[in-house]
């Protein structure tokens, strides 16, 4: 294993970085943000992601995808958080294939054409706080007939209302606070007594919290085993928040190229600012910390890709690095650039408001720091 | 099985089969590092077996072509090597000063007569090497350096003064920057190689506040250097310095990672029950130390295969000494009162710390962090000058 792209991620990086930066930079989710879309996202740009091949990355071969890895998927992300493009990739190409390869064949032929082609849209339904502790699932799950009737809440369901299907983690067994006992299923999007209430996050994307209400699904819609829902649930955690540390690194150097830029222009005291020493130890460090996390998570991608146990660590340690190294970046931005990086009109704080947002997503810095302690048995 | 495999199956039966079980333990004081050289006095056979077996193989200077001493391992082999000797408890057969900084310097700038003669004697632990940059008055701004050569015809007369050169007392030879045209700052200065034994050195050993004295004012009175042991061109010293500079850093970055240990806080489990803060304070640094571990195999991916920016290693040398500072305060913490005995035979001579006293020169030594700050945003991310 090494630490550095091999010929064909670098091309697919190349391919990424152009298409991004022409078909979705930042003006395109500014546009869609002040048009105030409902979905917060251009299911156009979706299929465009499918003709570039970039849905089918984590697909398996055998069911007409890439069957390529995280350091791959990681790659899109980075330039999707560089250029802020909103769209579904995250949940739907890296969470949910992760959950759908340990599905069924027919759920997998049900869901995975719609992916590849960019028609479909899945949103993760975990969260039941405001913060991130999966093993406290409690949304019901009980046996009726030959299927289950769920009862619950959820929250943070990303893009929620313009999902197709939603995987539904529920407790079907164990207690709340246990890993055991937990059960996935797939829930259609129309399915009787699901409610949504969905709102705009800070970062212009959209996110549901959903009600359910004796929602009754069959015994097929359950992914992996009943019970047993851990083991997969995990794997998609750990390509999530993998992944979403993948998108901070680019959100991260996306900001700081706009401040680096910004310090070789700006004009002050007859100077460029870039010049001040105290600004230039300040861009020095940030670019280090931008480097560490950008290391640590292609060390998770690494891990993940080679099915080696410490995986587990170091998805933590990328999440919790890329957090704090994308904050540092996003807060000396503003800081940076004085007044005007205070104006809407200007892009370094549609950075912060992305930051933000994926700093919540399956898990924060403090809740991966504290998972690392415990990892490391303290 | 690759080719690679093959490799690590082969050197991890050589490790086990060769390496003495004392070997193998970790290292408790500095005087467990062998430093070689012709006055070193072995702590054990077993010390003086390892450092023997290795270089017998090259396995000292593992990547260096084996004419000069080395293994000729490539990049991919030699951190195959890295992997399984950390892997096995194995304690660096040979430390120095020589295969860290000068050697480099020499394969890249030495003649091919300097290469065949000095670097078999450093790959052999025979020459122990001292580095004289630093002067009183040169620090951070080290091109400002006064000590100078005369010009002599078949050799120079070097006259000045060195300061905290690191075991200058104990080492055989010197590799020196001397000024050889006052005219011409940077492209004034020589560096020069010589026996410490030179008639016209002499050393002064200086305390630290660790209580040790591992360095030493240098001092050249009329020292007589022969014009063959200058390394690259005349006054063009300033180049093979600069090189050398970069794997200096790129050693003492190496610091950060420590020595194997996944996981600071793993290692207080018992002691945190009622410190939830430091606990915590822990963790977060156990993101660092393992995000930096991971940032060093790229760092080392990169380097030994010619992608990294050449100033990269200033770098690694910020980020891996501060954090080795960090860890040193953590310890500390950890360690309450129990980690201020000083001369205890309970504390192995206080020596918590003590290295907790000696990482607060990690960020001076080598270049301070603020210089080192001051490159990486003019070399590497190319900020206007002042
Ligand atoms: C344990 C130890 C071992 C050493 N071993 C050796 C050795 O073997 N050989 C050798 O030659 N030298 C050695 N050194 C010397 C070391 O390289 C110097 O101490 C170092 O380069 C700093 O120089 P100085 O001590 O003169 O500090 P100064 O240069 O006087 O620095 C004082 C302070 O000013 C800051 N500063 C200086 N210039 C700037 C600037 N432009 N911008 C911002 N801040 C600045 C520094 O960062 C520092 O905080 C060793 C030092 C130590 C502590």
């Amino acid at each position: 294993m090494a630490m550095t792209y091999n010929e064909d991620q670098s091309m697919l990086r190349d391919s990424a970085r152009d298409f991004m930066s022409t078909e979705a930079p930042v003006a395109h989710l500014r546009k869609y943000r002040d048009m105030d879309c409902k979905d917060g996202f251009s299911h156009d740009l979706w299929k465009q992601f499918a003709e570039m091949g970039f849905t089918g990355i984590l697909i398996p071969e055998a069911d007409g995808g890439l069957g390529m890895g995280h350091i791959e998927a990681g790659i899109v992300l980075e330039e999707i958080g560089r250029n802020l493009s909103p769209s579904p990739f995250l949940s739907t190409s890296v969470v949910a294939a992760e959950a759908l390869k340990a599905a069924d064949k027919a759920m997998r032929d049900r869901w995975f054409p719609g992916i590849l082609a960019g028609e479909t849209v899945i949103g993760i339904a975990i969260e039941e706080g405001k913060k991130h502790h999966p093993e406290k699932i409690a949304l019901k799950a009980e046996r009726s007939g030959n299927g289950f009737r769920l009862n619950g809440a959820k929250q943070f369901v990303v893009q929620g209302r313009s999902a197709d299907m939603l995987i539904v983690a529920a407790r079907t067994g164990g207690a709340v606070g246990e890993t055991d006992g937990l059960t996935l299923f797939a829930v259609e999007k129309d399915a009787a007594g699901l409610s949504m209430d969905a709102a705009r996050t800070v970062d212009s994307a959209m996110a549901a919290r959903m009600a359910f209400d004796g929602v009754e699904v069959t015994a097929d819609a359950v992914i992996g085993d009943v019970d047993g829902g851990w083991t997969v649930l995990a794997k998609m955690l750990n390509a999530g928040r993998t992944g979403s540390a993948a998108e901070m690194v680019g959100v991260g150097t996306g900001a700081m190229d706009l401040t680096f830029d910004y310090l070789k222009q700006r004009k002050q005291f007859g100077r460029v600012i870039g010049e001040f020493q105290a600004l230039q130890h300040r861009a020095a460090h940030l670019y280090g910390e931008m480097e560490m996390a950008r290391s640590a998570v292609l060390k998770a991608q690494n891990l993940l890709d080679e099915d080696d146990p410490r995986a587990e660590l170091y998805a933590s340690v990328a999440k919790a690095k890329a957090g704090l190294a994308c904050c540092l970046s996003v807060r000396e931005g503003v800081q940076m650039h004085g007044g005007i990086g205070m104006t809407d009109e200007y892009d370094i704080g549609l950075y912060m408001k992305r930051d933000r947002a994926l700093a919540e997503f399956m898990g924060d810095i403090y809740f991966h720091a504290d998972r690392v302690a415990k990892l490391n048995g303290y | 099985m690759s080719e690679l495999e093959a490799f690590r199956t082969e050197i991890r039966a050589w490790i086990e089969a060769n390496c003495p079980p004392e070997m193998k333990t970790p290292i408790k004081s500095d005087d467990d590092t062998c430093w070689g050289g012709r006055n070193f006095v072995f702590q054990s056979e077993a010390q003086k077996q390892w450092m023997e077996r290795c270089a017998e193989k090259g396995l000292t200077v593992p990547d260096w072509p084996k004419e000069y001493g080395g293994a000729g391992l490539s990049p991919a082999e030699t951190k195959i090597f890295r992997q399984e000797m950390a892997r096995a408890g194995a304690r660096s057969p040979l430390n120095s000063f020589g295969i860290w900084m000068l050697g480099p310097a020499l394969l890249k700038f030495g003649s091919e007569e300097q290469k065949r003669h000095y670097l078999p004697q450093i790959a052999r632990g025979e020459i122990r090497w001292c580095q004289g940059y630093s002067e009183p008055g040169s620090g951070s701004d080290l091109v400002s350096l006064q000590t100078f050569g005369e010009d002599k015809g078949d050799h120079w007369v070097v006259n000045g003064q060195k300061i905290w050169t690191s075991y200058a007392d104990k080492a055989d030879w010197i590799f020196c920057l001397v000024r050889t045209d006052k005219a011409n700052k940077y492209q004034g200065i020589s560096f020069l190689l010589f026996d410490m034994e030179t008639p016209g050195v002499s050393t002064k050993p200086i305390k630290l506040i660790s209580g040790n004295s591992p360095f030493c004012e240098t001092f050249f009175d009329n020292v007589v250097v022969p014009k063959h042991q200058i390394v690259g061109e005349l006054n063009r010293g300033w180049d093979v310095a600069k090189y050398l500079l970069g794997h200096e850093r790129e050693m003492i970055s190496g610091m950060g990672g420590d020595g194997g240990t996944a996981s600071l806080g793993g290692g207080f489990k018992d002691a945190l029950g009622d410190e939830p803060i430091l606990r915590a304070q822990l963790a977060m640094f156990d993101v660092e130390s393992l995000a930096f571990r991971a940032h060093s195999e790229r760092f080392m991916d990169e380097w030994k295969t010619g992608k990294a920016h050449p100033a990269y290693s200033n770098l690694m040398k910020y980020i891996g000494t501060e954090l080795n500072k960090k860890r040193h305060e953590l310890v500390m913490a950890a360690g309450g009162s129990d980690a201020l005995e000083w001369e205890s035979e309970r504390s192995h001579g206080g020596k918590r710390a003590r290295d907790w006293l000696r990482t607060k020169a990690n960020s001076i030594e080598g270049g301070t962090s603020e210089v080192m700050l001051n490159v990486v945003a003019k070399r590497i991310l190319d900020m206007p000058g002042a």
